[in-house]
């Protein structure tokens, strides 16, 4: 029998960008706020000379542990989904913090395309530009709308960049200075200028100088130390739940985290939520723990799986095309971030130097810049180069056709292993009715619940957009002057490697609420005090990283969680039809 | 004894006196071998895969039989042999890497789902699905070691992978060749490596090829992880590729045209100790 605690304005499950920017806003405007967080207690002091990188790149330590929990996956709804069993095929974040720890730091708004996709590819292409059976669907929010967010979030996160010269509108700058510029990326930035694109420096959360943020908190300069993506920051220095919102939520007395929190349900009675039932993982007991509001902010998966598990909302189903719940899976995977890399004989880069987001990109390629009416695709992609900064071990590539392993391996490898580069296409996913979330009839988890299973497959659009994406890499690559140049290869399957940690969809935004589970604040449809936050939002994912737009989506709930709690009731108001596939 | 020995021959020589060893008859033995010959006898062109001088800090603690250890150091030589760069995986201690890492909770597959049901036929379930190279796509491929990514579905743990195959290395060698895989000359070890990497030998809960991977991947890692997991000795693998280790930053550098080589560091010095 659980134990029932005392009851309190609002718990929130997860702490990354999503459940922090959620928990910080309703701390500081008075209410009670208790987050839970299945992983670890962490601090700073956690990530303090700890550069290892077979630790925390080979051996994923900041990523969730599976032997608890994983996701099974398959491609075709009549296939068995098998369990993604080891953490180098799946990469999700856990511990204080989430995935927003060990993010790399690259800051990408999403345009106002992205947010009215269908009405916007309608109206310039024609019904017929989208196939049958792709859900793509507005968001039921504008860019427009979403800017203020954008801001503040970049404002919190430090954000350090400069304006994409073709870029949306902005209401101010970043509010730090972009980050120096490698030899490589002015190369980058140079050739494709030469070309007519518009390059322009990649906005970064690894902050270009020290900084206090707007609630106080202060945050360091990056070192380069190139110990950045997949780890958390040896100096403070790039923009975390944990040097940020976090820290602003305690200094309100007004906020409780609790780790090693499992939850397992949440509580519904009577049309709401009442509160979510968590296992204390160091002992075993299980608490309940009643709140006026519930906001599910964990990872794509856990919210999927959360309100599945509990019951809640219409399920999808695949075969009738109708349910809200677990509809319009999608994230980037292998076939997102396809390029070109070349080697270079004559010239040494310092490439064992760099920082997460330091890099150059271009928008001439991205959502609907370029004309679609004869490319056998819609959407697009940012074109980077970036300069993580690479390990001993990860530096291994070498052109195709040497050996794997034995005497000309180790030569190859070791010639080129500061003389390659790396240009990609992030290119978009759209989603598909056939692309979705439900329970595993077979798996379970510690506590004997179903798994989350997830059915997944490519279709043309992914692999035309990755081949447009592969052939201008390889012109930009050509032009920076590489002896050699392989193309990456366009998979023809997608091969259930969870690897990139973007993965989105299942409770998705809209404004019909017969294809959308949450509406514009994150609320539900029909439950008014549950909000769920965080990429599980998305309807289909942008040809960008996603992490500003998780940040912005949770101030936009916090403003609705507010409403909520003074005034009740359902914070918009329903469109019937005509939004999706 | 109150003076610690410092880790040189010099002083181990006088460890080993002091401690009485060479008067009790281990002179000769697998432990101080390496040691002592070396000083008369120039270094061989293939590595003598019994002569492994890990020094005093290194003994196996995961793998028992000494005879699977060997397989295992003759096996990561072909994959990372010595030549006139450097170091191969025996000289860079990567064997003794390897068989720390199997004792590990990624040894043990502490950290991965390992319920069932496992489905009985493994090649079906993506066992082998080891023709696309995870390295070189997705957000992480800048990351990863060039090994292919196959879906792991098999109830056995990463440690029990390695001794199963390094017997049935030593086996197709000697149903191949007549001799065990330590005794094979070395392109008949390559010849036995190639028929485990395209999954031509039949192994029992787990394809050859996957073992194979393992394998590749982890004598990799030992070359080039930090020394501190009892791989890449003394920074050798390190210096052959002119990566620094772990510094405190490139704030100052990170604009520079010119390739900058930096004598490495490693974490031991990094943490202050």
């Amino acid at each position: 029998m659980a134990v029932k605690l005392d009851k309190v304005d609002v718990v929130v499950v997860g702490t990354g960008w999503a459940g922090g920017v959620v928990s910080a806003e309703l701390s500081k405007a008075g209410y009670k706020v208790i987050a839970l967080e299945r992983g670890k207690n962490v601090i700073r002091a956690d990530y303090i000379g700890v550069k290892d990188e077979l630790r925390y790149t080979n051996r994923y330590e900041m990523m969730q542990n599976l032997a608890p929990e994983t996701i099974t996956s398959r491609n075709y709804l009549d296939e068995i989904a098998l369990p993604v069993r080891t953490r180098q095929e799946m990469m999700v974040g856990t511990d204080l913090g989430g995935g927003s720890v060990h993010w790399a730091g690259a800051t990408y708004r999403w345009k106002p395309y992205d947010f009215e996709i269908r009405s916007k590819t309608i109206e310039r292409y024609g019904k017929d530009k989208i196939p049958e059976g792709m859900a793509i669907q507005d968001w039921g929010i504008t860019y427009d709308e979403m800017e203020k967010y954008y801001d503040r979030w970049e404002k919190t996160a430090g954000t350090s960049g400069e304006p994409d010269p073709i870029g949306d509108k902005r209401s101010s700058d970043y509010p730090n200075p972009p980050m120096k510029e490698s030899p490589a990326v002015r190369l980058f930035k140079d050739t494709t200028k030469k070309m007519g694109y518009h390059p322009y420096q990649v906005a970064s959360g690894n902050l270009s100088k020290a900084y206090t943020n707007p609630d106080g908190e202060k945050m360091g300069q990056c070192m380069f130390c190139s110990f950045c993506t997949q780890y958390g920051c040896d100096f403070g220095a790039k923009s975390d739940p944990l040097v940020t919102v976090i820290p602003t939520a305690m200094k309100t007395g007004n906020f409780e985290v609790r780790t090693g929190a499992y939850v397992r349900r949440v509580l519904y009675s009577g049309g709401k939520a009442t509160g979510v039932l968590y296992v204390d993982t160091m002992t075993g007991e299980e608490f309940e723990q009643p709140a006026d509001v519930v906001v599910l902010a964990a990872f794509t998966f856990t919210n999927n799986r959360l309100l599945m598990l509990s019951n809640i909302g219409q399920p999808y189903n695949p075969n009738t095309r109708k349910g809200v719940i677990g509809r319009n899976f999608n994230g980037q995977f292998g076939i997102t971030f396809l390029g070109a890399r070349g080697y270079f004989k004559n010239k040494k880069f310092n490439y064992y130097m760099g920082a997460g987001a330091l890099g150059g990109t271009l928008s001439d390629f991205a959502g609907d810049n370029f004309d679609h009416s004869k490319l056998d695709f819609i959407n697009g992609g940012g074109i980077e180069l970036r300069q993580y900064g690479d390990g001993a071990i990860a530096t291994n590539h070498v052109p195709k056709g040497t050996p794997k392993w034995g005497p000309e391996f180790k030569k190859n490898s070791i010639f080129y292993a500061n003389r390659s580069l790396v240009v990609w296409y992030t290119s978009a996913t759209m989603s598909w009715w056939h692309n979705f979330t439900d329970l595993d009839p077979t798996y379970k988890d510690i506590y004997n619940d179903p798994l989350l299973r997830i059915t997944n497959r490519y279709t043309d659009q992914d692999r035309n957009i990755a081949k447009f994406g592969i052939e201008k890499s390889r012109e930009i690559m050509k032009a920076m002057g590489a002896d050699i140049i392989d193309e990456d290869e366009v998979p023809q399957e997608f091969d259930h490697v969870y690897s990139g940690g973007h993965y989105a969809g299942g409770v998705i935004m809209g404004a019909d609420p017969a294809t959308s589970a949450v509406n514009n604040y994150l609320q539900m449809w029909d439950v008014d005090n549950l909000f769920v936050v965080g990429g599980s939002a998305f309807p289909q994912f942008a040809g960008h990283h996603p992490t500003a737009t998780i940040g912005a989506l949770g101030y936009r709930a916090a403003e609705g969680i507010e409403h909520y709690l003074k005034n009740g009731g359902q914070l918009a108001k329903g469109k019937q039809g005509g939004t999706s596939a | 004894m109150t003076d610690k020995p410092k880790e040189t021959n010099e002083s181990r020589r006088q460890f080993i006196k002091n401690t009485g060893l060479v008067a009790g008859g281990l002179v000769g033995g697998t432990l101080f071998g390496g040691l002592l010959t070396n000083q008369f006898q120039k270094k061989p062109e293939i590595q003598d895969v019994k002569n492994i001088s890990g020094g005093l800090q290194e003994a196996r603690v995961f793998i028992n039989r000494a005879r699977d250890f060997d397989i295992l150091s003759a096996a990561t030589e072909r994959i990372f042999p010595k030549d006139d760069l450097g170091p191969g995986a025996i000289e860079l201690s990567v064997p003794y890497f390897i068989d720390k890492q199997l004792a590990s909770e990624w040894g043990t597959n502490a950290k991965e789902y390992m319920k069932g049901p496992f489905i009985s036929d493994i090649k079906e379930a993506g066992n082998h699905n080891v023709q696309r190279r995870q390295d070189s796509q997705g957000p992480n491929s800048g990351t990863q070691i060039p090994t292919p990514s196959p879906r792991y579905h098999t109830i056995l743990n990463r440690g029990e992978m390695f001794t199963l195959g390094l017997r049935k290395m030593d086996e197709v060698a000697q149903k191949e060749f007549g001799k065990g895989f330590v005794e094979l000359d070395p392109d008949k070890q390559d010849e036995v490596l190639h028929m485990f990497e395209e999954d031509k030998v039949e192994m029992k809960g787990v394809g050859s090829s996957n073992f194979f991977h393992l394998l590749l991947q982890t004598t990799i890692e030992g070359a080039y992880a930090d020394p501190v997991y009892g791989g890449n000795k003394d920074m050798m693998g390190w210096k052959m590729k002119e990566y620094p280790g772990p510094q405190m930053g490139y704030l100052d550098k990170i604009g520079e045209e010119k390739f900058i080589k930096m004598e490495p560091t490693n974490l031991r010095n990094y943490q202050g100790h």
